[in-house]
């Protein structure tokens, strides 16, 4: 191994590291059970953009922001124009977006665009998703006592004078933000993996909001971080060896669930 | 006494359906107001557009600077969350001592704070969302329809629960409720709604006929159910 490739290594597991834990962390989130389909509709929602960013040459992460933009604000205001449930609506954006990105997204780079490409990963990705990632975290943190009285009872936020539409657009553009950076580690049909399952496990094991949220963040982390050492190791996708690591703690936190 | 909430003209209009047309009535301080009506008459939207968080129509006059508590009727999702009796009242920031003075008044130990929400016992739990909605200190409380049935603690009904608040606390209460009998016990004015005010008046003069009225064949059973 080449020192090139030991810095390459370690870039990817920083951008693992940080997005696996701030993914998690928003997961944590998603109390309310309508709200799981949304982080893995998302990550359908950002393909055509990522097929539109390879085919002009820009960076996927940005292709993909901006279509999840373009998303968040349809599934809004069809949310106001018809009185479908949000998942009827979020259901309606993944499908279109996946046929639509089937179609843009140039043949050669459509299974890079699906499952991620780690091997992509250069210091500037790695930096630029710890920098995310911190930023996502904070955000999330300020709004995390709202969000989940939110979850809890819309009329109880709402009597305490918080304004849970502004309160849920923050969290879906952090979702939208992290989805952006997800997508070039695991991919955009496997994206939503990484905000919803370590939470899922977490949840099995805790007794509190703290247990709950700490574990999602090290279990988040731990996915990564092992997913990334197995696809080292074994040279399989490392999308899939991150999913399937998530995967496994979530089995293993149904034998032990509280 | 002076007067808390004053409405006038109140009507709330929900996808297009009138829910509550032309209400008129004065809560004073120090009362407890019973708000007695059939399923989907519009109590709980009434205490909803109290609060200020549904749109309406008309006139609700606060008193100025008055603090509202709220108890919602029910919380089907806060038992999926994990979390601590302890969290539940740090997400309104209250500080410890705050907590503990409540917990007091709502007569639970302090241990109940490392508890786990969906673990509590329905009494339990209604005792929190009281003392949640007392963390701010407020002068009012709306109350929609506390568990009838569940003893609070033993011999305790929730309802000489809250009388022993108001006195501690100096409350005004504003409770929606089916139960007659706590009608006739505690309540000092009572307001029957269908829609429309069909009775606003002391206890007492509430007539089988007015009863009658407000649920049409039903008010058998309720007499029957808590006699």
């Amino acid at each position: 191994m080449s020192i090139a490739m030991d810095n390459q290594f370690l870039f990817i597991l920083i951008a693992g590291i940080f997005i696996g834990g701030a993914a998690a962390y928003l997961g944590s989130l998603m109390l309310a059970k309508r709200m799981a389909l949304v982080g893995d509709a998302l990550g359908h929602v950002a393909l055509p953009g990522m097929g539109l960013a390879l085919l002009l040459g820009l960076d996927v992460s940005l292709g993909a922001f901006s279509f999840l933009l373009l998303g968040i604000f349809l599934i809004w205001l069809f949310e106001i124009k018809t009185s479908l449930p949000t998942e009827a609506l979020v259901g309606i954006a993944f499908v279109a977006s996946l046929a639509v990105g089937f179609l843009i997204v140039p043949e050669p780079e459509l299974l890079e665009a699906l499952f991620g490409d780690i091997s992509k990963i250069s210091f500037g990705m790695a930096a630029t998703s710890a920098v995310f990632s911190i930023l996502i975290f904070l955000i999330v943190k300020s709004i995390y006592p709202k969000m989940v009285l939110a979850s809890i009872s819309n009329d109880l936020a709402k009597s305490e004078g918080i304004g849970v539409k502004k309160q849920n657009f923050i969290y879906l553009l952090s979702i939208a933000l992290i989805v952006a950076l997800g997508i070039k580690i695991v991919g955009s049909l496997l994206v939503g993996a990484l905000v919803i399952v370590p939470a899922a496990a977490a949840r099995n094991l805790s007794r509190n909001l703290k247990e709950y949220y700490s574990l999602s963040i090290i279990l988040g982390i731990l996915s990564c971080f092992l997913g990334i050492l197995l696809f080292e190791f074994t040279g399989f996708s490392a999308a899939a060896m991150i999913i399937l690591t998530s995967t496994f703690f979530f089995l293993v936190s149904l034998i032990f669930k509280r | 006494m002076g007067i808390i909430l004053k409405v006038e003209n109140l009507s709330v209009e929900l996808y297009g359906e009138t829910i509550l047309e032309n209400l008129a009535f004065k809560v004073e301080e120090g009362e407890i107001l019973t708000i007695l009506g059939p399923n989907g008459a519009g109590k709980t939207v009434l205490l909803k557009a109290l609060l200020g968080i549904l749109p309406h129509k008309g006139k609700i006059e606060w008193r100025q600077g008055v603090k509202i508590g709220y108890v919602p009727q029910r919380l089907p999702f806060i038992k999926d969350i994990p979390m601590s009796v302890g969290e539940f009242f740090k997400l309104k920031k209250t500080s410890d001592k705050i907590t503990r003075d409540i917990l007091k008044s709502i007569g639970l130990a302090e241990d109940i704070l490392r508890k786990k929400i969906g673990s509590l016992s329905s009494g339990q739990f209604q005792r929190i969302l009281v003392g949640w909605a007392l963390v701010s200190n407020p002068q009012i409380l709306l109350f929609d329809e506390p568990t009838t049935g569940v003893d609070i603690s033993g011999q305790e009904s929730i309802y000489e629960f809250l009388e022993k608040l108001k006195e501690e606390r100096g409350l005004t209460i504003l409770l929606i409720t089916h139960d007659l009998s706590v009608v006739y016990k505690f309540a000092t004015r009572c307001l029957c709604l269908n829609k429309k005010l069909l009775c606003y008046s002391l206890p007492k003069e509430l007539t089988p006929e007015s009863l009658a009225q407000l649920y049409g064949g039903e008010i058998k059973l309720y007499e029957h159910s808590h006699g």
